[in-house]
């Protein structure tokens, strides 16, 4: 019942065999009235803290215990959310690709379950992309057909006045087995025009929240633009084929990101 | 299999209502971040290795024969603004309806019996290729072009761009057009062994954000 990181190791800088191995577990369940966490595994970088519960929802913040990811690294967070249970994940800090002691690339691997009539609010805070580094990440989402899920996901595309590193993001959303939402962003080196009209047009700081909840069948959500100047930002509500609303937006700093992301967070009537 | 077949699908004269649309060119020139042949090329590039990525291998893989339907609903996933399902199954519509003119097949027919209110284009356009004979890669190859060809083309009409100089980016997209089609049919390949999750999923946010707001537009020359 306890966070139990594994010792932090990484391998000296200069030994580019290998980087950190590591794979964080949480698991949820409801016991009928509330959710308890009967699994919270901490590992490598992945320091797990229970925070106080909020109503019948547990809560859990993944607290960065070492710089990660970096160039060599492989890691991984699994997520099973039981029917019924209700749980929130948040990150204390921002996480920050770094290019580290091989030019090899990093992966962080996302994998998200959760049950029917479960709840999942995963909230980590943005992810920074560092000139030099290589980074490819995955977030798997696999939805009960009553699943509800709040996904936040916040991209910094390099730190002040420097380019990004290579980042490749792939986002696949399935609920009850089928396709909801497959999404795959890169930016950098690999990923010809990415910076250009059609792709990012400059932006330097994206945002998406996804929100998939049964209740969006019987009252859908209709297209709506955000912001109404590019150089402050832009972005788009939309419903997808489900129910399910994507948000999606870009601006130069996450101060103008979070203006475009809570207005339209507020169009969306839902409590999550 | 026929070379010819090929020119006569991917030629910008196939009756399919591609002319229309402007790949979302007209609102990157409204919001002048496309205003010259440098920043088409790049708005090209960009679209190419995004939305005709993922069109290419829609393409290939329903010309190799994998279940349209099941690829019209991959497509659905990939394609977030409504603005962009609604474009894509209007002319998925009207490119059935050149192709069944044009390659009478029953894999044609069964698909516009399930999808009355048409299949996505790429989808469409795949099938259409196996029913004239192609190959997935000759499905990919005219999906790849036909994703720079329509931007291209609508920038000539909306920057009075001097047409030898819109071609000259396709000519340079070439080699990446190519690229991009046979990692298309590459994925084709693993799609049968692996489902359509294998299937390319890049996305371009700009293209999705500024086609809803497109779609929203009281007057405008293209469709789309």
């Amino acid at each position: 019942m306890t966070t139990a990181p594994a010792p932090a190791r990484r391998t000296p800088a200069g030994d580019t065999g290998s980087g950190v191995h590591a794979t964080a577990r949480v698991q949820a369940v409801s016991n009928g009235r509330a959710t308890t966490l009967p699994l919270l595994h901490g590992d490598g970088p992945f320091h797990l803290r229970r925070l106080r519960p909020r109503g019948g929802r547990a809560r859990v913040c993944v607290i960065g215990a070492m710089s990660a990811p970096l160039g060599g690294d492989r890691l991984a967070i699994d997520v099973t959310v039981g029917d019924r249970a209700d749980l929130e994940i948040t990150t204390a800090a921002a996480t920050l690709a770094l290019r580290g002691a091989t030019t090899d690339h990093a992966t962080y691997h996302t994998s998200l379950r959760v049950g029917d009539r479960a709840g999942l609010r995963w909230l980590p805070r943005p992810l920074i992309s560092a000139c030099g580094s290589n980074l490819r990440q995955t977030c798997a989402v696999d939805l009960a057909p009553t699943a509800r899920l709040l996904l936040r996901e916040e991209q910094i595309l390099g730190r002040a006045a420097e380019p990004p590193g290579d980042l490749t993001t792939r986002l696949t959303v399935r609920r009850d087995g089928r396709p909801l939402l497959d999404q795959h962003t890169a930016i950098g080196t690999a990923a010809p025009g990415w910076d250009g009209p059609a792709v990012l047009a400059g932006h330097r700081v994206t945002g998406q929240l996804l929100i998939v909840d049964p209740r969006l069948e019987e009252a859908p959500v209709q297209p709506h633009l955000l912001g109404n100047d590019p150089a402050q930002g832009q972005g788009a509500l939309v419903p997808l084929t489900g129910p399910a609303v994507l948000i999606t937006a870009l601006a130069p700093t996450t101060v103008h990101l979070h203006r475009l992301l809570d207005h339209a967070r507020s169009l969306v009537p839902l409590g999550l | 299999m026929s070379r010819a077949a090929l020119l006569v699908l991917a030629d910008g004269r196939f009756p399919a209502g591609g002319h229309a649309h402007s790949g979302g060119v007209e609102a990157a020139v409204a919001s002048r971040t496309v205003h010259d042949t440098a920043t088409l090329h790049a708005f090209c590039q960009g679209r190419l290795h995004t939305a005709g990525l993922v069109a290419a291998a829609l393409a290939a893989t329903a010309a190799a024969g994998h279940d349209p339907l099941e690829l019209d609903e991959a497509a659905d996933a990939r394609t977030p603004a409504p603005a962009l399902r609604e474009v894509a199954r209007k002319l998925g519509r009207q490119m059935m309806r050149a192709a069944r003119a044009t390659w009478p097949a029953p894999e044609l027919d069964h698909l516009a019996r399930h999808r009355p209110r048409g299949a996505h284009q790429p989808v469409v356009l795949g099938v259409a290729a196996r029913a004239a004979g192609l190959t997935s890669s000759d499905a990919a190859h005219a999906a790849a072009y036909d994703s720079v060809s329509g931007p291209a083309t609508a920038a000539v009409r909306l920057l009075s761009l001097n047409p030898y100089d819109a071609t000259a980016v396709l000519a340079r997209l070439a080699g990446d057009t190519d690229r991009i089609a046979d990692r298309a049919a590459r994925t084709a390949a693993r799609v049968a062994a692996e489902g359509t999750g294998a299937l390319p999923a890049a996305s371009a946010p700009l293209l999705d954000i500024t086609a809803q707001e497109h779609a929203a537009w009281p007057v405008r020359l293209f469709a789309s």
